[in-house]
């Protein structure tokens, strides 16, 4: 252990100015020197006493231990392996800088984290019938999945929509499919979250527009645009225009809602998809961070107070099978936010420094083999998010690496949240593994090592250069490809899939959609253009190419195009006409 | 077979549709091509036109299309007919992705040779090609 923590120092990062590094110190200030000689002398014994006795007659089971992000686990952890770890510096109190425990003093004992159901298949209306359905059954949020085509920017009848109209979520070309998604749905009282991110600026300005149709002001709307579009060229892929100027629209609609819609989050920085592509747990953590750092930036740059936005910057985080790591990737991601915050951009109010999340348990762990396994791996997930101190959570449906999930699957996806939070006992106490040796050390070792990718891309010039250098996309390659070699040649197990299978399994219901919707929107869509006002549209897409070329914010002209009935592909048209598309080459 | 010795087979790996999931079809991608097979990748979302004109002008043996969007019972069918009307059905014609086990005979059915489903290794994709695709005889 003690040449473990040698090597850790050797690793760290040198300090530079801007980025916050891990701190180093020789001792714990909380031991005294003489006890932690003590226990050092005490492990030493054991070593070579218990230790090495049982090693003589039975060896390991593996070579070596190491996280899933391939840190090395020492036999045992103890207080000195913490040393470094200064209590009230680096750990403190939950709602107290720098919120390694939490972002509220309570927690859950205060509030429940909001379960999240996400949700989005077919037309606008079977949607708005499972959004109701969810929060009949006890859901205190919407999340909503878009098509692809409504991803891209494409309309219901694009030759590029060809099949996939309301597949993955639902279908929408215009404003009048947002009235339906959310008919009889009060929307000052729910709030909503829109994982839409090319097309963002067109859901959140039909959003408002559907608000006001029922009466409530923007001022009054709280919710979730996901719109981050540098994790889209890292790893989700759906995009219209090129890195710059995309980034470019997410500033403008995070400082449209600093200025109008207080109550809404206009960013989520996801490390989610960059997970699901391959990504390790210490990848995403770094990479979606400095994702982060690059919008602050940006939106620094364009002369924005940072204290006028930071404390609507939300948070998305995938929840994968290493239970401790996915714990300790949630303290460290807090940790490292709160001092960026604070030291490299000088935000002086406690707000902008909390990262606040959501979490969602890790479709690409799910099994297409023995299927009800994934109730299992989810819930154990979402314990582990639970532990973390997730702000909100989406569990997975065991059916969902066939399809999208059906209402009973759903149904036991909400259920094991419900169950975790009512029947576990996790509920009722803040941020419980603190202390554990192993956790601490892990939240420690994940932020030394996400600060070392994180001052790499600094040394890159920023992750928008990252990106379009395709540095975050080669590492996840290469981490996806080596988590794949390790399944098939069994050093990693995967129960069902290449350990204890099972012959002959029976199929399990699943949910399908077929081409009748794509017929329905195609038809709408006739329909909306023939009785709005052409004259109208025209002029405000007009309004939108003149803010889109001369560089003004977006967000009002596209409010304004949308009320008009412009579609949600004519409006991307404008922006694909002024910065072009992007196409990633076909490196593998 | 011929006892002259085969050349390597070329495959085309393309994503059609829009998912940018391209996870699974770098993964595979990789795999074919330290098996020792020659592997273009289209990159992604391709349509069938893109993917079969790519499929011709590198003069590929087969193409393995990757999707988990929900469109292959629109899209892999739309690369065999194109290939048909292209003069080139002897191209192979594969895929997986997340699809349901009920699509896997339709699919065939439409001239889809194999399906692999979630979980498949990459051992088994590779051992089928070698089973089943030879190098096309220059048309």
């Amino acid at each position: 252990m003690a040449k473990a923590a040698k090597d850790l120092g050797q690793k760290a990062p040198t300090h530079r100015k801007d980025t916050p590094s891990a701190p180093t110190r020789a001792e714990h200030p909380t031991f005294a020197r003489e006890e932690l000689q003590r226990i050092l002398a005490e492990r030493e014994s054991w070593t070579q006493g218990e230790l090495s006795e049982v090693l003589g007659k039975l060896a390991h089971r593996r070579a070596r231990f190491e996280t899933d992000s391939g840190i090395p686990i020492p036999d045992v952890l103890d207080p000195a392996s913490v040393r470094e770890t200064d209590y009230l510096r680096d750990v403190g109190y939950p709602g107290r800088y720098p919120f390694t425990r939490g972002p509220q003093a309570t927690m859950y004992r205060g509030r429940l984290w909001t379960m999240r159901q996400f949700a989005g298949f077919g037309s606008p209306e079977d949607t708005n019938g499972r959004f109701k359905y969810l929060l009949q059954h006890g859901v205190n949020g919407l999340s909503t999945a878009f098509d692809m085509p409504a991803l891209m920017g494409y309309d219901a009848d694009h030759p590029m929509s060809r099949g996939e109209v309301g597949k993955e979520g639902v279908a929408i070309s215009t404003l009048r499919d947002f009235e339906l998604l959310f008919d009889g749905i009060p929307l000052g009282d729910v709030t909503t979250s829109m994982t839409i991110n090319a097309t963002a600026v067109i859901a959140l300005a039909m959003y408002v527009a559907v608000a006001e149709k029922q009466g409530v002001p923007r001022a009054k709307l709280g919710g979730t645009l996901q719109n981050d579009m540098l994790k889209e060229y890292i790893a989700q892929k759906e995009w219209m225009i090129p890195p710059a100027p995309a980034v470019k629209v997410n500033c403008d609609v995070i400082e449209f809602c600093a200025r109008e819609m207080p109550r809404w989050n206009p960013v989520s920085i996801s490390g989610y998809h960059i997970r699901e592509a391959g990504a390790t747990a210490v990848q995403e953590l770094a990479f979606t961070l400095a994702d982060g750092i690059e919008y602050v930036q940006e939106c620094v740059d364009r002369g924005l107070d940072v204290d006028a936005f930071a404390q609507r910057l939300s948070f998305f985080w995938d929840v994968h099978n290493d239970f401790f790591e996915e714990v300790a990737k949630f303290r460290a991601a807090r940790r490292i936010w709160a001092r960026t915050m604070k030291e490299r951009f000088g935000a002086k109010k406690k707000e902008s420094l909390l990262l606040r999340t959501h979490a969602q348990t890790a479709g690409v762990s799910l099994t297409a083999q023995q299927p009800y396994n994934n109730v299992v791996r989810t819930a154990l997930q979402a314990f582990a998010a639970v532990l973390g101190g997730t702000q909100s959570l989406h569990t997975n449906s065991l059916d969902e690496t066939y399809a999208l999930p059906t209402e009973e699957a759903v149904t036991i996806a909400l259920r094991t949240q419900q169950i975790i939070a009512h029947e576990s006992g996790v509920d009722r106490v803040v941020d419980p593994l603190a202390g554990s040796h192993y956790v601490e050390w892990l939240t420690d070792e994940m932020e030394r090592r996400a600060l070392e990718h994180i001052r790499r891309i600094d040394e890159m010039g920023g992750m928008l250069r990252a990106v379009e250098e395709g540095y975050p996309q080669r590492e996840i390659a290469e981490s996806a490809y080596r988590y794949q070699r390790d399944i098939e040649a069994g050093e990693r197990i995967i129960v069902g899939v290449n350990a204890f299978k099972t012959e002959g399994e029976e199929p399990i219901p699943i949910l399908k959609i077929d081409e009748t919707v794509a017929r329905g929107q195609v038809e709408r869509l006739r329909e909306v253009k023939a009785s709005r006002d052409a004259a109208r549209a025209a002029a405000a897409l007009g309004a939108v190419e003149r803010a889109a070329r001369e560089g003004t914010n977006v967000v009002p002209p596209v409010i304004d195009a949308v009320k008009a009935y412009a579609t949600l592909g004519e409006i991307s048209d404008v922006f694909r006409k002024v910065h072009g598309t992007y196409r990633e080459d076909g490196r593998f | 077979m011929s006892p002259a010795k085969e050349r390597p087979l070329r495959i085309v790996v393309a994503k059609p549709g829009l998912d940018g999931h391209d996870r699974g079809a770098k993964i595979i991608a990789r795999a074919l091509r330290d098996a020792g097979f020659e592997v273009i990748y289209t990159g992604l979302h391709q349509t069938p036109e893109m993917i079969v004109a790519a499929a011709i002008q590198e003069d590929a043996d087969a193409i393995g299309l990757s999707i988990m969007s929900g469109a292959h019972m629109t899209l892999f069918p739309a690369v065999v007919e194109l290939l048909g009307e292209k003069d080139a059905k002897d191209v192979v014609v594969f895929g997986g992705g997340i699809i349901p086990q009920d699509d896997v005979p339709k699919l065939k059915e439409k001239g889809v040779a194999e399906v692999f489903l979630p979980g498949s290794p990459t051992q088994g994709i590779i051992d089928w090609i070698r089973a089943n695709i030879r190098p096309r005889v220059a048309a």
